[in-house]
């Protein structure tokens, strides 16, 4: 079958399921739409917290990231995996235990106050909305390269699916709906790495052929390298020789990569739409074992991800250097072993803005290397529309041609690069990059939506149950004289569920008009949930004397702070040179956590203790016992 | 369940988390970061052991200390009478 029509036939089929698994599982009661009634099994609920937490970012971009930069893209697989050891040992149980809805509830109980419980619910609008932008602006993306409509078109799509089963399911909907996708992304990404790992290193598992040897010899551009050489050290040789760094050496310095490590993790483990998964569980033993069984899941894919990584960036100097560019694209150029080397792919993203060649040389050959192919802003081709002697794109960036041919440059043991690639194309485009069947690609499309739609749907819901449940029914509308919420369940659910559809028109709006920094605003999300809600929580488990004074201090200094160093950098174009002891923003929420700590606790050993009824209710949260079902309203 | 049982419950799920908190850090910021340039010096197969530990192994060492973590918990609340 043609790839479009495969393409629609998978997209279509997934669709359909998810709608299908909406309307079977539609909430009827608010602890079904906030929690899916507290009783969703452990596994269960374990792939949909994997589903809920691996956006198109991991799906799309991390391979991506971890190609470029080689072993320091392991701060982002280390931390992005090692926050839910936090999550199962210092958090899930006592929330599980403490058996509420949502993260402000345990704020604002935890601290009797209602003006900490408005800060948490302003924290937990923000995170969410800075992550939730992302998504729909992926879900466009990955709409318009695959079903060939333009990208806002691809966004009123991705919303309207949304809508249909957020807004229905509430958490109920949306746990069992994830449990779908997750199955969909996981298969979309295991079986194109798994034809990888055959093809690159003749292994059938990715994981173990990261640590496999090449089957086949291939020229780098400067000397040949050798067939049953290992995959890494071939890729530190050839990388070397292109004048990149070594693939396997770390070079990001020993404190920056810890210190991003550390947020990621401390991010993780605060992020809102995460913990509120841990408080479906019918148990806090459930709670604890859940949090393993997402992990299991997550790393399914997250353990693939540098194979796939090792392999795309091996591909993309075997199949590209020294290629005629217009035999290339035609699929006329042949690998050693006489099999096609096909080339499609490059026109195919070039047309698309996403892949540029730049012929510097003149000689119709393409050289990779390191090095920017174009002259200009990082490196990236302004296309003007006409086209070249080999029928690439020309550019209107400045000219920076070499005189020297692809024999003098090995000759010279330096290679001038003319190609320009973006990294979120890995995942994307290493499907055709290696050939694999049309049936492959297709399924990269389905598990691509499918991992930014699921994500977008927890976003949403923790965004409509921060305002109908904590911010309308804890703080508006309560009633002082019983402490509960002056709307009945009926209306509590309406305004949940308005809140979803005024949650995604705003996402939407984001998607189609992104305020240009979409990827920095990922540092956002998680320097903000490690600054706030990560020391919050846990002294409010593990220290029974933080009071409220104390909390809201702590929080207030970790978000200003947080806050002002990431705007102040990435926004505002503060100078690389004052950085605060030589961290980047993305990193800085670490330095956030630890002054939250640091002023929390001071401000409350110079306050009054909490009140008895807290300490107690810390005493109870801390064991398993009498942990029922989530409490009613 | 009285004060006391509640209390040591408590003592000994901090000192369970603590140790298997330590071995969570070896792993991630030790082997895959602080001293990844030590054990990359080491090789096995393909791998260089630090670089393995960076983008495989710790990930894999953090799924066992959940699971380990969730059956000694439920050790120690039968053993204080706390469980569910």
């Amino acid at each position: 079958m043609e790839l479009q029509s495969l393409i629609y036939l998978f997209v279509g089929l997934s669709f359909a399921l998810y709608i299908g698994i909406a309307i079977w599982a539609k909430a009827g009661s608010t602890k079904e739409f906030y929690i899916a009634g507290g009783g969703v099994h452990p596994v269960l609920n374990g792939m949909a917290t994997g589903a809920d937490w691996m956006s198109a970012a991991s799906f799309i971009s991390l391979a991506g990231i971890v190609s470029l930069k080689g072993s320091d893209g392991g701060a982002y697989l280390m931390g992005w995996t090692g926050g839910y050891v936090l999550l199962a040992m210092l958090l899930a149980p006592y929330l599980r235990k403490f058996g509420k809805f949502t993260v402000p509830d345990f704020i604002g109980d935890r601290y009797y106050s209602d003006f900490a419980r408005a800060v948490a619910v302003i924290c937990v609008v923000f995170i969410s909305f800075t992550y939730v932008a992302g998504q729909m602006r992926g879900v466009g993306i990955v709409f318009s390269r695959f079903l060939q409509v333009d990208v806002n078109m691809g966004v009123y799509i991705g919303m309207f699916i949304v809508f249909i089963y957020a807004v229905l399911g509430g958490m109920k909907g949306i746990t069992y709906t994830q449990v779908a996708q997750y199955c969909v992304m996981i298969f979309a990404f295991t079986v194109p790495a798994i034809f990888l790992s055959l093809q690159v290193t003749d292994t059938f598992l990715p994981q173990i052929g990261l640590g496999g040897k090449i089957p086949f010899a291939f020229d780098d551009g400067v000397k040949m390298i050798d067939s049953g050489t290992y995959l890494l050290h071939a890729l530190d040789t050839s990388m070397t020789d292109l004048g990149f760094a070594a693939y396997t050496v770390s070079h990001g310095g020993t404190w920056n990569v810890f210190m991003l490590t550390t947020a990621l993790m401390l991010g993780t483990a605060g992020l809102p739409h995460v913990i509120v998964r841990f408080f479906t569980t019918p148990t806090v033993k459930g709670a604890r074992i859940s949090a393993g069984w997402a992990l299991v899941f997550i790393a399914i894919l997250y353990t693939q991800i540098p194979a796939v990584a090792a392999f795309a960036r091996l591909n993309l100097i075997k199949n590209l250097q020294n290629v005629d560019y217009a035999k290339f694209v035609k699929n006329e150029v042949k690998n050693s072993d006489g099999s096609i080397n096909r080339g499609s792919w490059f026109k195919t993203w070039e047309d698309s803005g996403l892949i540029g060649w730049n012929d510097r040389n003149g000689d119709g050959k393409i050289q990779i290397a390191a090095g920017k192919a174009f002259e200009g802003k990082k490196g990236k081709p302004h296309f003007d529309g006409k086209r070249g002697a080999s029928g690439e794109r020309l550019t209107s960036n400045p000219a920076n041609g070499v005189s020297k041919s692809s024999e003098q440059m090995r000759a010279d043991g330096k290679i001038e690069n003319e190609v320009y690639l973006d990294r979120d194309i890995i995942v994307l485009a290493n499907p055709e990059i290696a050939g694999l069947p049309n049936w492959v690609i297709a399924i990269i499309a389905a598990g691509g939506l499918a991992a930014a739609l699921s994500t977008a749907a927890g976003l949403l819901l923790a965004i409509s149950t921060a305002i109908s449940h904590d911010l309308l029914g804890q703080v508006l509308m309560k009633d002082p004289a019983t402490g509960r919420s002056k709307l009945s369940e009926r209306a509590e659910l309406m305004a949940a569920r308005l809140a979803a559809i005024v949650a995604i028109i705003v996402a939407g709006y984001l998607g189609i008009n992104p305020p240009g920094f979409v990827a920095q605003v990922v540092a956002f999300a998680f320097g903000l949930a490690a600054a706030s809600f990560f020391p919050a929580i846990i002294l409010g488990i593990f220290y029974k004397r933080m009071n409220k004074e104390g909390a809201i201090a702590g929080m207030l200094a970790g978000l200003v702070f947080t806050f002002g160093y990431i705007v102040y950098f990435v926004f505002m174009g503060g100078d690389k040179a004052d950085y605060l002891w030589g961290i980047a923003p993305t990193g800085i929420g670490t330095i956030g956590m630890i002054l939250h700590f640091v002023v929390a606790i001071i401000v409350s050993s110079i306050t009054p203790p909490p009140p008895k009824h807290i300490q107690e209710l810390v005493e109870r949260i801390r064991v398993p016992r009498g942990a029922g079902s989530a409490s009613t309203h | 369940m009285d004060d006391n049982a509640a209390q040591a419950y408590w003592k000994e799920n901090i000192t369970t988390i603590l140790k298997l908190l330590v071995i969570w850090f070896v792993v991630s910021y030790g082997c895959g970061i602080i001293f990844i340039d030590e054990l990359n010096a080491i090789t096995f197969g393909g791998f260089k052991l630090g670089f393995w530990f960076a983008q495989q192994g710790s990930i894999y060492v953090f799924v066992i200390l959940i699971f380990v973590y969730a059956k000694m918990m439920e050790r120690i609340e039968e053993k204080y009478d706390v469980h569910e």
